[in-house]
């Protein structure tokens, strides 16, 4: 797909690499299972990715290892110029669950990760930039309650939050929203592009949702299982902001029916 | 779109279903226990009065009434029995202390290091599995007759649920949670702390819960086997005089004793575990 890069759209194909794959393997020692086998990706500055691909094709396996929670079995990561051996203070990342800690309050939770990193005093300083991030997110006055009382939706905006509190340069996101409606995954995801724009973010999106990997991404990676690597990578060239209008759009349709071309014929195969 | 329907207005006289709620969930809680209570006083009473059972080995209700209030009297005007409470609440508070300490370390240790739970956690089931009250004559040789071998005893019982508990308590973090503490850059201490402590927090509490039962009777098999001034002594000699209403309603002393620390530990845990509401004496409802 080499479709004419639009005036509006950031430049996530020029910006300057942030992430650097190159043939990355993984192998479970465990069960001999190889989840993945010789990806290689660019991650640019500010730019939205998105993998999508059957269940059990290693996209979770690709995150952790992007991540620094597990080790490649071959090849090599690279975070803004260097290698991801174990966590990464750079790094944001979002699971499908909430994953609030019942005993602290939302805001308790959100300043955790300052906490962990930089004790207490660093905790109770952040708590001011704690409140701004509820503000963005439209949880203000929630910042006292108990993640009990809160909804999905809203726990889940607590764990943005908590993801953004120590500004991370990258955010991987394994299927945030895939628990909540759709109703309010499509509000969530119209949030996480204004938030990653503000920010000039560069996401990486676990999804299984093909409207959802377009709507967000700059580019959205196919991925075949057994053993799991990337198969294509489609370019999104539709204009930014986007919005969910350009869901009915032609253009859109056609984006959405390649990717499930891509998919169906991996299901086969 | 106003396609709105027709609203059937309820005329007079209409059949109105409604839920129905079952006599028993009408009745209140309390009321209903003094209903069991009641039928067994009274079972008890008829067994007794007529000549079914002997008195030597059944008192009546009444007897038993009178001996609760000789011994109640007793202890409060601090008669002889007072110094008996005193020594087996004090092997219950020890012994449960002790067991606290020792159940806990050993707990975060076969569940928090992979050395613990291959190479000690085997051990600990081994000796889980053993009728712990057979111990009693060896503690009773090694510490002697005084207070300390019930202790002994009493910790050894109470130990092992608060072990499991706290083993099992830490594995009960999610994946997810475990995930997010390694992003974070979270030290083992800290996801010890901060992470795996407080969610193992409801088991930890199950052991306490079980173990405040196992603390009580270590304390009385100790006092049994291993005679001693304390209120199991008590127990002993007035079944020893066939004096069994006596010896009834000391048992029920022992049972409030037994009550109030279970009582104690379910509100801490109310207290501590916050975040989840447990009722205090009923764990399931
Ligand atoms: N910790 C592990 N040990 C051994 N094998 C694993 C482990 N985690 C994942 N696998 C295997 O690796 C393969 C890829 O798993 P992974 O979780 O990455 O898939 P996924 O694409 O995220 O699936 P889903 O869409 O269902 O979340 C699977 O076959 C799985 O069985
Ligand atoms: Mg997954």
């Amino acid at each position: 797909m080499t479709g004419s890069v639009a005036l509006e759209m950031r430049p996530p194909l020029t910006g300057r690499p942030v992430y650097e794959l190159a043939h990355v393997g993984k192998t479970y020692a465990r069960n001999q299972v190889t989840a993945l086998q010789d990806v290689s990706l660019v991650l640019n500055k500010g730019s939205f990715s998105a993998v999508i691909g059957s269940s059990g094709c290693g996209k979770s396996t690709l995150l952790k290892i992007m991540a620094g929670l597990i080790p490649p079995s071959t090849g090599r990561v690279v975070l803004q110029g260097e290698p991801v051996i174990g966590a990464r203070r750079d790094i944001g990342m979002m699971f499908q669950q909430a994953t609030l800690f019942p005993w602290r309050t939302a805001l308790e939770n959100v300043v955790l990760p300052i906490e962990i990193r930089d004790g207490r005093a660093a905790a109770m300083a952040a708590r001011e930039r704690a409140r701004e991030l509820f503000e963005v997110v439209g949880l203000k006055g929630f910042e006292d309650v108990y993640p009990g009382e809160l909804s999905g939706g809203m726990a889940q905006r607590t764990s943005i939050c908590r993801m953004l509190i120590t500004e991370p340069a990258v955010l991987l996101l394994d299927e945030p929203f895939s628990a909540l409606d759709e109703l309010s995954r499509d509000f969530m995801n119209m949030e996480l592009q204004r938030i990653c724009t503000e920010r000039d973010a560069t996401a990486f999106l676990v999804t299984h949702s093909i409207p959802e990997a377009v709507i967000l991404s700059d580019v959205v990676y196919v991925m075949k299982p057994r053993p799991g690597r990337i198969a294509e990578a489609v370019t999104i060239d539709l204009p930014r902001p986007r919005t969910l209008d350009m869901i009915t759009t032609p253009k859109f349709g056609g984006l959405v029916d390649r990717i499930r071309g891509l998919l169906d014929r991996e299901a086969f195969l | 779109m106003s396609t709105q329907q027709p609203v059937v207005a309820p005329t007079e006289g209409d059949t109105v279903w409604t839920e129905q709620i079952s006599f028993i969930d009408r009745v209140p809680r309390s009321l209903s226990m003094l209903f069991v209570f009641a039928v067994f006083v009274i079972l008890w009473q008829l067994a007794t009065v007529s000549g079914l059972v002997s008195p030597i080995i059944l008192p009546t209700p009444g007897e038993t009434l009178q001996d609760l209030i000789f011994v109640g009297h007793n202890l409060i005007t601090g008669g002889y029995m007072l110094p008996a409470l005193w020594i087996t609440i004090k092997e219950v508070i020890y012994g449960f202390a002790l067991a606290i300490a020792i159940g806990f370390s050993l707990g975060v240790l076969v569940g928090e290091t992979g050395f613990g739970e291959r190479a000690i956690m085997p051990y600990l089931v081994a000796i889980d599995t053993m009728p712990k009250v057979a111990f009693a004559p060896l503690f009773i040789a090694w510490l002697g007759f005084g207070i300390a071998s019930k202790v002994a005893l009493a910790a050894f019982i109470a130990t092992f649920p608060i072990v499991v508990g706290t083993a099992a308590g830490l594995h009960a973090a999610d994946e997810n949670a475990r995930m997010l503490f390694k992003t974070m850059g979270a030290s083992r201490l800290q996801t010890l702390v901060k992470m795996k402590l407080p969610h193992a927090l409801p088991q930890i509490f199950t052991g306490l819960k079980i173990g405040a039962v196992g603390v009580m009777a270590g304390a009385i098999t100790g006092e049994f086997l291993g005679g001693g001034k304390g209120f199991g002594e008590l127990i002993r000699v007035a079944a020893s005089q066939l004096d069994t209403p006596r010896v009834f309603s000391l048992i029920l002393y022992l049972s409030l004793l037994g009550l109030a620390l279970f009582v104690l530990v379910s509100f801490a845990q109310r207290r501590i575990v916050f975040w989840r509401k447990e009722r205090v004496l009923a764990d399931h409802e």
